[in-house]
């Protein structure tokens, strides 16, 4: 086998990376010790950070890219994958993060966007991304910029699920109200969406997004994290709910296992079981509206 | 003929190597064949194989242990086709404590044997249980180093051992359930004494 016949970063090998973390939790870090809990836990990857969402927030001011030495930190203490957020827009933070050898970059509305008109052109890095949508329509253009792998954006830093379910449905109850319509009718519907009709017909004739699916931004609990599972999740991103619990290292494992056992109550009825103070919360409906970080990136 | 196959259900590629098994049946003609996700001890019985799907390694080896899967894996009567993360749950020796080991296949297992996600690549490799080459995907994928007592290697690469089979068994460092081409899902099943 010659090195010059290996091809890299092929669509395959980036949906394919995507695909190897289904019916897994992904759980943010802010320092090798979480890494290595996240990682006894049962994460499939971890997400390197500066701060957790609901500390972004109370920070305030401009949101960028982790400092590389904690991202190379985190890589140095796991074997697990590890992911970085860059800003929307963002492609040279993007490039940085691809230089460090990260496993897959979050385009992230949690933190502030550096470009208002365009997301990063997926297509020209080897790296797969993950990206956040609220419809169907978001989603799809995601995908159509190279995306490999989706995630509902829910509420990130709230530990109120509330907005992670209006996403999801929103992306199901799309797909299934397009199954038995014609070509024709999907195509009318794909420029209404905003969206690549190709890829709708493909989503549509699949019954599902073309990509993997994970749900984003408010899980706090084992039962918030069964719950989309149920609703159609393929796993789920864990943000703020671990580290600002009362007692992580059980919140993780319980999390773990309830999207293991996600059609399971009594499972998760027996791993919801004496796990302290989960994080504390913000009713969505407090937020300013220039605090809503959903709406960055449409 | 109506043969039961299972796919470890915990966590990984899961519906993909489903979608092999079932195409793998319908190509030997096999109409009343079936595939089951497998999640608990029980889920194994009448099984012919068992498929364990690419994932996380250190994820799926704890989702064995805390499901009670361990011991009735180990003692799984039917052939298992390892892909990837389950490579290394096959082997009886790996380069990291964190991961349980079957320890079905005589073999040492060094886990992202080629880096991270950036280094995943795929290439045609040859096989050899098949005429052609296969277009193999590895994605972070597993190689093995030294084999034994009896372990067959398939397909060897610059970096180690990349396919292996012994008795009703095989093992794979890249994803057969990825891509169109399911000829080593039917060596496999010829494997267990089922199609040509």
């Amino acid at each position: 086998m010659k090195l010059e016949e290996l091809r890299f970063g092929t669509e395959l090998l980036k949906r394919g990376f995507a695909s190897m973390q289904k019916g897994g939790v992904i759980m943010d870090v802010i320092n090798a010790k979480q890494a290595a809990i996240a990682e006894e836990a049962g994460a499939v990857a971890v997400m390197a950070l500066e701060r957790v969402p609901a500390d972004i927030r109370k920070a305030g001011g401009v949101a960028r890219m982790a400092d590389p030495a904690t991202i190379v930190e985190i890589m140095d203490a796991v074997s697990i994958p590890v992911m970085g957020k860059v800003r929307i827009g963002h492609f040279v933070e993007a490039q940085v993060l691809e230089s460090l050898g990260v496993d897959m970059i979050d385009e992230s509305e949690v933190l502030t966007p550096a470009d208002e008109q365009f997301h990063i052109d997926k297509t020209a890095f080897k790296v797969p991304f993950v990206c956040g949508a609220r419809d169907l329509g978001e989603a799809l253009r995601r995908i159509h910029e190279g995306a490999a792998m989706v995630r509902t954006k829910g509420e990130a830093g709230t530990g109120n699920v509330v907005e992670a379910v209006r996403h999801m449905r929103n992306i199901m109850g799309e797909i299934r109200a397009l199954q038995g319509k014609n070509p024709q009718e999907i195509v009318a519907r794909a420029r209404e969406l905003e969206a690549p009709a190709e890829i709708l017909l493909e989503t549509v004739k699949m019954g599902r997004l073309p990509v993997v699916n994970f749900s984003a931004g408010g899980i706090a609990t084992p039962s918030d994290a069964a719950m989309m599972m149920q609703m159609g999740a393929d796993g789920v991103f864990v943000g703020s709910g671990i580290f600002l619990s009362s007692e992580p290292e059980k919140m993780a494992r319980a999390i773990v296992e309830a999207v293991n056992h996600f059609d399971d109550p009594k499972v998760i009825a027996e791993v919801s079981k004496g796990l302290g103070q989960p994080m504390k919360g913000i009713d969505v409906h407090t937020l300013r509206e220039d605090e809503v970080l959903q709406y960055r990136g449409r | 003929m109506g043969v039961k196959l299972g796919v470890l259900a915990l966590q990984g590629n899961v519906s993909e190597h489903i979608r092999g098994f079932e195409r793998a049946l319908s190509d030997i003609g096999d109409e009343n064949g079936s595939v089951v996700p497998v999640r608990r001890p029980g889920d194994l019985s009448g099984l012919f194989g068992l498929a364990i799907p690419g994932g996380e390694s250190t994820t799926i080896s704890r989702l064995i242990q805390k499901n009670g899967l361990f011991e009735p894996l180990v003692n799984f009567k039917g052939g298992i086709f390892a892909t990837c993360a389950g490579m290394v749950l096959m082997a009886t020796r790996v380069d990291d404590a964190r991961v349980k080991t079957l320890g079905l296949l005589d073999m040492t297992v060094l886990r992202n044997a080629f880096g991270r996600q950036k280094e995943s690549f795929e290439a045609e490799i040859p096989i050899k249980c098949l005429d052609e080459p296969y277009h193999a995907y590895f994605i972070r994928a597993p190689v093995a180093t030294e084999t034994g007592n009896g372990v067959e290697v398939l397909a060897r690469i610059d970096a180690g051992i990349v396919a292996v089979r012994k008795g009703p068994h095989m093992a794979l460092s890249f994803h057969p359930e990825l891509g169109n081409d399911f000829r080593l899902h039917r060596v496999f099943l010829k494997g267990l004494g089922i199609g040509e």
